[in-house]
Formats: structure tokens, sequence, C-alpha cells
């Protein structure tokens, strides 16, 4: 199970290694990246500052937790610190099932369970001002419909 | 004892990190009640703030160990 909390790039190929498994069928990845706007306003980069030990023992318990829950072989869970620039990788979710159904299921509740507990905050720096952004608030909006 | 400040709740103390008096029996809303006394500022954030002691959350009634550290957590917004 891979952890952790960094200031340095992220490298989604670390995760999906850690993870790998020869039992494993699937590995599903989540990259977190940072778009360019938020509620109409024009993002110029964002700062991510953490609880760094606490964030690590909450991602931790939500990683042990998915792979009980889902009966997943391996989670890996990477958040970054620091500024971050529009593109660049927030945050890493990798997980190996043996089959996809359960894989695609644990990585997206880790995302959500991330966004409710793990103590990292996010500022959005725009060019004539910034703000804290508290709460998930993309977990208000219901997930999109599946296209037919 | 020791607590610790984040995000928005630093900026607008001014401070990461504070000491408080902690007397024996306190729980967390004792230590809460005499940092906003000391440090009015808070008064916003009580509403959406939860607590962790020594890096796990804790509620309002939980009683502080001798040495423990609080931490003000404001609503995590990471991913």
């Amino acid at each position: 199970m891979l952890i952790r909390v960094t200031d340095a790039p992220l490298d989604p190929s670390e995760a999906i290694a850690a993870v790998a498994s020869p039992a494993a069928g699937a590995i599903d990845v989540f990259l977190g990246v940072v778009r360019n706007e938020n509620l109409g306003r024009t993002v110029d980069h964002l700062v991510y500052e953490a609880y760094p030990s606490m964030a690590e023992r909450e991602m931790e318990a939500i990683a042990r937790e998915a792979c009980a829950r889902f009966g997943v072989i391996d989670c890996a869970i990477l958040h970054r610190t620091g500024r971050l620039a529009i593109g660049e990788t927030s945050l890493v979710a990798a997980v190996s099932s043996g089959h996809r159904a359960e894989a695609f299921a644990a990585c997206r509740w880790i995302v959500d369970e991330l966004k409710r507990r793990v103590p990292i905050w996010k500022k959005e720096v725009w060019s004539d001002g910034e703000e804290w952004i508290e709460g998930p608030e993309a977990l208000e909006r219901p997930a999109p419909a599946p296209p037919r | 004892m020791t607590v610790l400040l984040f995000a928005g709740v630093a900026e607008r103390v001014g401070a990461r990190r504070l000491a408080v008096e902690v007397a024996p029996g306190d729980r967390v809303r004792d230590v809460r009640d005499r940092l906003v006394a000391a440090h009015p500022q808070l008064e916003p954030f009580l509403p959406t703030l939860r607590y962790a002691l020594d890096e796990e959350y804790a509620d309002e009634d939980t009683p502080v160990p001798a040495g423990a550290t609080l931490a003000l957590i404001p609503p995590v917004s990471g991913g």
C-alpha cells in the first residue's frame, strides 16, 4: 500500500507499479489535475496545504477500508502539496483487482472519501485575488448519467 | 498544549501553532472556548470546524489528554 503526501511532482507510473500483482486483471487509475477555471473564475494556480502526518494516516485508513470493502488487491494514494500550475497532477489513486468492476468502484470511493476526511486544503489563486476552498464542493453534484 | 492551525484558519489568526493552558478534565470544547476568547477571529470558522487530537478526529466532548496536540480542521478540500 503506497501512501504519500509530498511537495514533489507525482508520477502515476509509480502508483501503478506499487499496486501491480500477478492476481490483478485490472488496474484503475484516477488523476486529479488542476483546472483553469472554477465557478466561472479563471484560476491562475492552486496552493495545496496538508496536515501531512494526519493526512497520511487517513489515506492509509481509506486504502485499508477500500481493500476490505471492495475486495480489491492493493491501493496507492499520492497527494501533492505546495504550488501547482494548471494541468499538474494533485492526486493519484490506483487500485488493482481481479476484475474491473471492483477497481472502478473502489477508486471512485477512495477519491470521494479523501475529499471528505483527509486534512488537505486548496487555495485558488486568480489574477485578482485568492480564496481557500472549504469543503468538497464536487461531492454535492450528482454523478452524471452514463451515455446510452 | 499545542494547537495546530491550517489553511484559512491559520491565515486569519496569523499563526500556525498556538500554545494553550489545559486544566485536568478539560474537553476539546473547553480548549476551543479558550482559544476563541484569545483569538476572536476564530469565531466565523466554528460552525464548520472539526477537531483532531493526536492526528485522529475527535468531537467536542472528547477529553484532552495531557501533552496532546489539538488540530483545528476547517472543511477539507483535497483531491
